[in-house]
Parts: structure tokens; sequence; C-alpha cells
């Protein structure tokens, strides 16, 4: 990556922390509708199942325009948090690190779920006539063995939060520095009739970071794995 | 005391069942596979919820359905060794025992960490995996952790149903150490008679979800109804006797039992403790005389108590032996020939070999 430029970078650290704090505010919620969904019964779990999944079937940028909608200034949610907490969420990079994590909350919440089926409940019982408790059982049984799920969940999530393009760009708009994430910047330069080499070597680096975050949470997964004794 | 007296109704299974039993000592829940048996553990465990019912540890009581009480699992302090063991797999040796032992802070240990690790031989495997240990190996740390859990019960569900012959008695000496050195109570199931005769203080046989027949091991090897479980081949007379004499060289030994003396083959018991045998009643030859020339070790006075069919076309003669019940099985036409009657004075032949005897010495109460 010689030569990289001072757009490039602006972009590759957006993305990352774009792609961090999605995952950061995202995984522990996962990890609860994953649990929900496994070991609760409720009625209209299979309607509440299928609205988490929403965002994998939806067009980006509808999710996005939803978003507006409902976390715009002067959304429902949007505009308490502002007048409660200050907080800006359209157009700024937490809007898109927003955007980024409910479009590759699904994504994270079927690894999790994955792992969480395959945890033994009798490892849970076990701890149970231990003295054990509800909370306790979780955190010390149910949570480590769900781990590999949740590192992969997680790696994934962060690994496909990288290239979040249409939301994003719909609910937090294209600001260089703030919001132009990679795949932003690459769009933007192919709009530019002198960006041809700025988008190769954007579509380059996507291209590095995508594969090196999954041969990541490949290697993170057989190491916990092992670690969990399977 | 354990009382249970529980309902379960499922679609094709009904457990139905009420029993009492004495406590510390071993508690065998004893029946073929389907008779309800990890279903009775799973309910004293808390585990299972009866659709009925009751269930008190000595003056404590944990499920109650009629008062609407339901102990908790986790606050009922009984210990659960799964048939499958069950151990943490994300946990070494060490981690799954303290697992438990930390959980128990607040309850009186009665059993600490170190004493565990001797008891079980465990010090060689504590920074080890799980996976890496053998089928026995896993029984006897499950055991540790339930034990550190400071359990006022232990619950052993077939603890040794998952490991080769060869393995178990990787797993039974030290059965039999916490039951003569601990005075915790344990209920043990099985379908191995073997395994009763060897550690149980208390049998309650089951069939079918119900309580067929309970009672000390002595008295429940003499009921017709331990046939129906183990075949006709198995019944026989479960005695306790003394060792009075140790003769090491040719591996014999004399027992008392009841007001007479019964020679048997048995090595490694020390002089003085007590004993207890199967005379399996297949084994069990009757004489009207007194015989010479035979290799029979013992020719015992009896008198035939009382003579039944089985269910196998042959016959079982119950005697008394020195004031204890022996069992004799033997043909339809070996009856008619002896013309036996109850009342009849026979002998009873027992060879030395045929007999199988365990050490067994209980612990105190606390």
């Amino acid at each position: 990556m010689n030569g990289s430029g001072p757009a490039e970078l602006d972009a590759l650290r957006l993305s990352l922390e774009v792609a961090a704090r999605s995952v950061g505010f995202s995984l522990p919620l996962a990890v609860l509708v994953a649990w929900i969904l496994t070991r609760a019964r409720f009625p209209g779990r299979i309607l509440f199942d299928a609205f988490v999944h929403l965002p994998l079937v939806l067009p980006p940028v509808a999710v996005g325009y939803v978003l507006l909608i409902l976390f715009g200034a002067r959304g429902p949610i949007g505009g308490w948090l502002r007048s409660h907490f200050g907080i800006e969420l359209a157009f700024t990079t937490a809007g898109a690190a927003l955007a980024t994590a409910v479009m590759t909350f699904p994504l994270m919440v079927r690894a999790i779920r994955l792992s969480l089926e395959n945890v033994d409940r009798g490892l849970e019982e076990a701890a149970r006539t231990l003295g054990a408790a509800a909370v306790d059982r979780f955190v010390s049984i149910t949570l480590p063995l769900m781990l590999p799920g949740i590192l992969a969940g997680a790696v994934t999530a962060f690994a496909a939060g990288l290239g979040e393009f249409g939301a994003v760009i719909t609910f937090a708009s294209n600001v260089p520095g703030v919001t132009r994430t990679l795949p932003l910047a690459l769009y933007t330069a192919m709009q530019s009739p002198t960006g041809d080499a700025l988008a190769l070597r954007l579509a380059v680096l996507s291209l590095a970071l995508g594969l090196l975050g999954l041969l990541a949470a490949e290697l993170l997964v057989r190491r916990v794995r092992r670690l969990l004794g399977r | 005391m354990l009382q249970v007296s529980v309902v379960r109704k499922r679609p094709g299974f009904c457990l139905e069942a009420t029993f009492a039993a004495p406590t510390p000592g071993i508690i065998a829940l004893f029946g073929r596979s389907g008779s309800g048996k990890t279903t009775l553990v799973n309910i004293i465990s808390g585990l299972l919820a009866p659709d009925a019912g009751e269930v008190r540890l000595g003056d404590q009581v944990l499920t109650d359905s009629g008062a609407g009480i339901a102990v908790a699992v986790e606050r009922r302090r009984i210990g659960y060794v799964f048939q499958d063991a069950r151990l943490f797999p994300h946990l070494n040796v060490a981690g799954n025992l303290r697992y438990g032992e930390r959980r128990a802070r607040a309850a009186r240990q009665v059993i600490g960490f170190d004493e565990v690790v001797t008891l079980l031989g465990l010090a060689q495997l504590l920074r080890r995996r799980c996976r890496e240990l053998s089928g026995g190996e896993r029984q006897r740390v499950a055991l540790g952790r339930a034990l550190l859990a400071q359990p006022r019960l232990l619950l052993l569900d077939e603890p040794l149903a998952s490991i080769d012959a060869a393995r178990r008695e990787e797993v039974l000496p030290y059965l039999e150490a916490l039951r003569d050195q601990l005075a915790i109570p344990m209920v043990y199931v099985s379908h191995q008679f073997d395994e009763v005769l060897r550690l149980a203080t208390h049998v309650v046989l089951l069939e079918a979800g119900r309580v067929l027949a309970q009672g000390p091991v002595n008295e429940v090897s003499l009921r017709p109804e331990l046939q129906r479980v183990v075949g006709p081949d198995l019944v026989g007379a479960v005695l306790e006797g003394v060792v009075v004499r140790l003769d090491p060289d040719s591996g014999s030994a004399d027992l008392a039992v009841g007001t007479g003396t019964l020679q048997v083959s048995l090595r490694d018991v020390p002089l003085g403790s007590r004993v207890r045998l199967q005379l399996l009643a297949r084994d069990v030859i009757l004489a009207t005389q007194p015989v010479q020339g035979l290799s029979v070790r013992n020719a015992l006075a009896s008198t035939v108590t009382a003579i039944s069919n089985d269910d196998y076309g042959a016959v079982l003669v119950r005697l008394d032996v020195g004031g204890e019940t022996v069992l004799a099985r033997i043909t339809q036409n070996a009856l008619r020939a002896l013309n036996l009657r109850p009342g009849d004075a026979v002998w009873t032949l027992v060879k030395a070999v045929s007999t199988r005897g365990h050490a067994f010495r209980l612990a105190a109460g606390p």
C-alpha cells in the first residue's frame, strides 16, 4: 500500500473506527437477542426472529431511511436523545456506526445463536446442582462455552462493517473525515474523473482488509476452541 | 432419613414411587433401564418436578406439591454425579473441583479440597484438561466436584455405566471409601446387582415406575420380586458376617454368620472386618444325609422353611441356617427325589469359591 495518501488513511481509520464502534455497541445486545431466540418461548417469537433478520433482506438504503426517520434530529428517538443527552446521530461517525451495527446485527446474532444451540444444557444443569443460580450459570458456563461463536460473530460483523455502504450513506451521509468510510471513499473516487488510481488503491485496501478479517476470525475461533477442549 | 413419595405421569411412562430410607448410607435405586430410576433421582435433585408428592431429607422439606414448596435446585445442596460426568470442558480438573467449592462458601464445610484430592486420588490430575481423562478418572473428578459443594445428599446416576467393565475398579474402591469414611448419604442408581451388593446399605427395587420392594440389602435379596428384575440366575441370599479366621496361604477365610461359620475364598480383608456376600441360589446344594468325599467346604445343618415355584420351571427352597435365611434353587425332579417339605432338616452345601464377598464397613453418623 505504498503511496497511500491522506484520503485513504482517513477512510481506513474511519472504517476501522465505525466497524469497531458498531461491534462494541451491538455485541451485548446480540448475545441477549440470541439467548432470547434460542431459550425463551413466548408468543410472537417467530415475528421477533423475522424482525431481527430483516436487515439481511431489506435494501440497505431502506434501512438507512428508516433510521433517518427514527434517529434523525427530529425523529422520535433521535430528538429524545438530542434533548436529553445531547447525542447527535444523523450525519455523524456515531450515526455511521449505528447504521453499520443494524446492518451487521443479523450476522452476529446468527453466529452467536449457533454456538448457544451447541451448548450442552446438561452442563448448565450440573452447574445448577453445584449451587450456581441463573446469572452465575450464564456467566460461568454458558458464556465461556459460547465464546467461539461470539468471537466469530464479532469478527465477521467487524469485517462486514468495514464495507457497509447503503445504510451509512443514507443515514450518515458522505462527510469526509466524519462518515466517509472506505466504501464511501471508493464510491466518491469513482465519481471523480481523476479518481481512478485512488479508487483502485481503495479497492485493493478493502480486499486486503476483508481477507485479513476473515483469516483472523478463523484463527481466533480455532484457538478458542482448542482452549475450550474441543 | 430420605422420604420420597411422588407421582409423575407422562405419555408412555408413569412414575408412582414411595420409599423411605435411613441416612447416612447408600440407598440403591435398583431396576432395569426404563424403570424410572433416573426420573426419580432427577425429582430428588429438583431438576424435574413431580406432578404431585413430597421429597424430604431429614427434617427439611425439599418438595411438597400440596404446600406449594419446591426448593430451587441450586439451593438444595444435593450433589449429582451424572452418568456422563458432565465436566466443564473450559475448565481443567482443578477448575472443575473448585467450581462447587466456591459456591458452597456459606455452607458448613464437611470436606476440604485436599481431603477430596487424597480420597479420590486426584493429585496427579489437577492440571489436566478434562478431555484427556479416562472414563474412570472423569467420574472421580465429577465425584470430587460434587463433594466439594458440601452436599447433604449425593446422587449417583449409574456412574459406572459409561466405563468399561475392566476399568470400573478405577472408581468402585473410591465409592467404598466415601461410604466408609464420610457420613454423606448417597442415592446410587444401578441396574447391576453386583454394584448394589458391593455398595448399598438399603435397596429400593423399581419396576415400570413403581417400587416393588425396599429394605436392607439382605432382606430384599430374599424377596421374590427381585427375581423379576435380575432373572433366576442371580437370585441368592445376601449374608453379612465377620472374618474370624484368615488363611492367607489358601486364600480362604472363616466368617461368623448367624450362629455358625462359613468358609469362603476371600483375600485382602483384615481379621474382624465385616463382609457381605451373596450365595447364589443356583450354587447351593441340598442333601438329606451327611455327605463324604466331596470337595464342598461347607455342609451346614439347616431347616427347610418354605418351598415355592419360581417362574422359570424350577423350585426355590428357603432354608434357615443358624438363624440366617439362605435360598437354594433346585429342579422339580430334585425336589421329588428328596421329598422335601417345610420343617425338614437338610444339609446345605456351599462351595467356598462360589461366594462373592466384599468388605463392608459403614461410617457412623455425624
